[in-house]
């Protein structure tokens, strides 16, 4: 199975600053990371591998130069080879044009790799941004079906059994390929990566694609001027606490709990 | 036990001039104050106790107990291991931990000046906006400053930077008298008569109490990479560990663990960080060591040599961690082991010996040889490369007494090896009033009336923190 995660560089905090000028993202002295859900992304098709030694895992980024940290970081945990889409033209991106410029980017990565990707694996949202609208978009160019929120992917016959999260419960769900999977956080966190991966990883050959390896990307539909999104103001969200879900052997039994929950905190 | 007197209303009176506001009588007072994380070695309620707040507070109150011959126990965070601010004899308890304020930093002498009641993980979190690094790290991050000054706690980066010993340039102390006193100074090199720092560092409250501390700091290394080695089995784990240094690798930390430890851990934390198995192989102990540096580049070719190193004695393989959340998630479970085993156990008590780093592998098996012989389980990690062991004896379905009495049978057997080997009875807990009987063992009458010597000259009507060290009630 080919596969192809898509990683985004983000900085290491869940408390983002933002410069009030320019309502950009402030990097400076922010360590980066991959975005968290994308490593999970990675996880996922690793765990395929491990199954299926034939995998190939070829990791896209889209991203300054910098991004190269976090391409060599997937090809350290388990990626094949990397891919770096980059270039001063696709800045500013909007998720739609991002989206765009990555489903030419994916079809230019296919040719050079001589084969199609059976499967796209996206994290569900990258935690600067938090739209979790990339991967949903770029299933929607490719045309191909997708499922959001995977925990955990399953290789078979023609297509992926993906377990996901949903509100009141895991669903396993079939899916042929080709197809998009977007992933939230699964009960594991992404491997360690191998001395040895490390170092052919400090090694590897990057290819960077920039607008003259994407000829076919129309440059009116990509960076800050191809973007229709206009950001007016940024904040960050306040905290919400987490709540809190009584599931005892019967209903009354959780009647209960949740009555005696309610009088102690004095709310009947 | 010496004659102390009880704390009367005259005298709650007089200590309420002293600290208004703050005097806990009676029932009022937080049980917690009775004693430390090792209930084991006994626990009693102070009389009073008093969330002290200046020098002046303190010797004020020392004063009082000093004239009213009244024992005086000092407490931080009450994270020690050895039961040594268990107020074992009533009388008054004085807590730090509201004297809680880093007072200043003096950024050309690389120094920093604090409240006994600062917490260890506040220090090392506010010394790298400054961008300096507080060297010792013991796995109680919650623990205070004072109480890591007067147990010379250690931790996990003893093994390049040294313990807590190495960081203390001066301390204001309280003397039992009530008098203030200030011993050493930022200065790095001193020839000025005894050291009277070094001599309340690790004393354990038995000396005076102390009330400000002038830290060393170092400027913060700014690249860190760990690496995980998985081993088949603990030999051959333990065996690489005098390696490293041949090699002439200066790792910052060294640890060593077994499985069964670390999934203790895990399963405390509620995650899974370590691989059990390497390709079809269970993994049976694990060595775990940092480097730091100023860069990655720096570092590289180093973890490249260790990890080579390491592959040849027999590792199953060596995983890397080099980035913030995989650093955090390491070192987190490393951290959590007491916690872990806390957790899953209803009778526990341990044991913190040192022994040479190349005898670790011998000692290790004397231990577990040891320990079959008993009905508790030995559960034990440590810190691979000072040679300080953490050694546990847990039960869950034990009888007290039948347990004090196997475990006293089990620490003098491996007390005595410890110290055959060339080893100490603690590398970083501390003696308090659970060890003091090994100590004697092991140290001879002629050392122990040393120290019993000090103590009178600080302390002539033995109030402070009685029953500890090298004094028995």
């Amino acid at each position: 199975m080919n596969i192809l995660v898509c990683i985004k560089q983000v900085p290491d905090t869940n408390e983002i600053k933002i410069d009030p000028e320019t309502n950009t993202l402030i990097r400076d002295g922010v360590p980066s990371i991959i975005n968290p859900f994308d490593g999970y992304a990675l996880e996922a098709a690793a765990r395929i591998k491990d199954k299926n030694p034939d995998t190939r895992i070829v990791v896209l980024s889209m991203g300054p130069q910098q991004a190269e940290a976090a391409l060599r970081e997937a090809l350290a945990i388990a990626a094949d080879k990397a891919y770096l889409v980059s270039d001063r033209a696709f800045g500013g991106s909007d998720t739609l044009a991002t989206s765009y410029i990555l489903s030419g980017a994916i079809a230019k990565v296919e040719e050079l790799e001589g084969a199609k990707f059976d499967a796209i694996f996206c994290g569900k949202q990258a935690i600067d941004g938090d739209t979790a609208q990339v991967g949903p978009e770029l299933a929607e160019l490719l045309g191909y079906p997708q499922v959001t929120y995977g925990l955990e992917a399953e290789e078979v016959e023609g297509g992926l059994h993906i377990l996901k999260e949903g509100e009141d419960g895991n669903y396993r769900i079939g899916v042929k390929c080709p197809c998009l999977i977007t992933y939230t956080k699964p009960a594991f966190d992404p491997r360690f990566p191998t001395i040895k991966r490390k170092m052919a990883a400090r090694k590897a050959q990057i290819d960077v694609l920039t607008t003259t390896e994407l000829p076919g990307i129309d440059l009116t539909r990509a960076g800050l001027k191809g973007s229709p999104t206009r950001v007016r103001k940024t904040f960050v969200p306040p905290r919400k606490e987490a709540g809190v879900i009584i599931k005892e052997e019967t209903g009354e039994e959780s009647a209960a709990k949740l009555f005696t929950a309610l009088t102690e905190a004095h709310v009947i | 036990m010496p004659n102390y007197n009880a704390v009367t209303p005259e005298i709650i009176a007089q200590l309420e001039k002293v600290a208004p506001g703050h005097v806990v009588v009676g029932a009022d007072v937080n049980p917690d104050y009775s004693r430390d994380e090792m209930p084991i070695y006994g626990t009693r309620m102070p009389e009073v106790s008093i969330d002290v707040q200046s020098t002046e507070e303190v010797a004020g109150i020392m004063k009082i107990c000093y004239e009213n011959n009244i024992p005086v126990t000092t407490r931080g965070a009450g994270t020690g291991l050895a039961g040594g601010c268990t107020p074992i004899c009533g009388g008054v308890v004085i807590c730090t931990m509201r004297m809680n304020k880093i007072l200043s930093y003096d950024l050309e002498n690389f120094a920093v000046t604090v409240q006994p009641g600062v917490l260890l993980q506040q220090l090392a979190d506010d010394a790298l906006t400054h961008g300096c690094m507080y060297p010792p790290d013991p796995g109680e991050k919650m623990a205070t400053l004072g109480g890591n000054v007067s147990t010379n706690a250690g931790g996990m980066r003893a093994v390049k930077y040294g313990c807590t010993r190495d960081y203390v340039r001066a301390l204001t102390v309280v003397l039992p008298t009530g008098e203030i006193t200030h011993f050493g100074s930022t200065v790095s090199k001193t020839s000025s008569g005894y050291s009277m720092t070094n001599l309340m560092v690790g004393s354990e409250g038995t000396l005076g109490v102390i009330t400000e501390m002038t830290l060393k700091l170092i400027p913060a290394p700014k690249a860190t990479i760990s690496l995980m080695a998985p081993f088949e089995d603990l030999d051959a784990c333990i065996s690489t560990v005098p390696k490293v240094f041949m090699n002439h690798f200066k790792p910052q930390a060294l640890e060593f663990f077994e499985k069964e430890i670390l999934i203790s851990s895990e399963e405390y934390l509620g995650k899974q960080v370590f691989p059990r198995q390497i390709e079809g192989t269970d993994v049976g102990a694990y060595l775990l060591m940092t480097f730091d540096g100023d860069s990655d580049d720096e570092l590289d070719p180093i973890v490249e040599r260790a990890a080579e190193m390491l592959l040849e004695e027999g590792a199953l393989d060596v995983l890397v961690a080099d980035t913030a959340p995989k650093l955090k998630d390491t070192w987190a479970a490393r951290s959590s082991f007491l916690e872990g085993i806390e957790e899953q156990t209803k009778l526990l008590d341990e044991c913190d010996v040192v022994v040479p780093v190349n005898k670790i592998a011998d000692y290790v098996r004397f231990v577990n040889a040891t320990g079959d012989q008993f009905d508790f389980t030995v559960k034990y990690f440590g810190h691979a490369g000072d040679g300080n062991l953490h050694i546990y004896t847990c039960s869950n379905d034990m009888a007290e007494d039948e347990f004090r009495k196997q475990v006293d049978a089990f620490m003098s057997a491996i007390y005595k090896k410890a110290v055959e080997l060339g080893g100490q009875i603690s590398g970083e807990h501390g003696i308090g009033m659970g060890k003091v009987k090994y100590l004697a063992e092991a140290v001879g009458p002629v050392n122990m009336q040393l120290m019993q010597g000090i103590k009178k000259v600080f302390d002539p009507k033995m109030i402070l923190n009685p029953g500890k060290v090298c004094c028995t009630l």
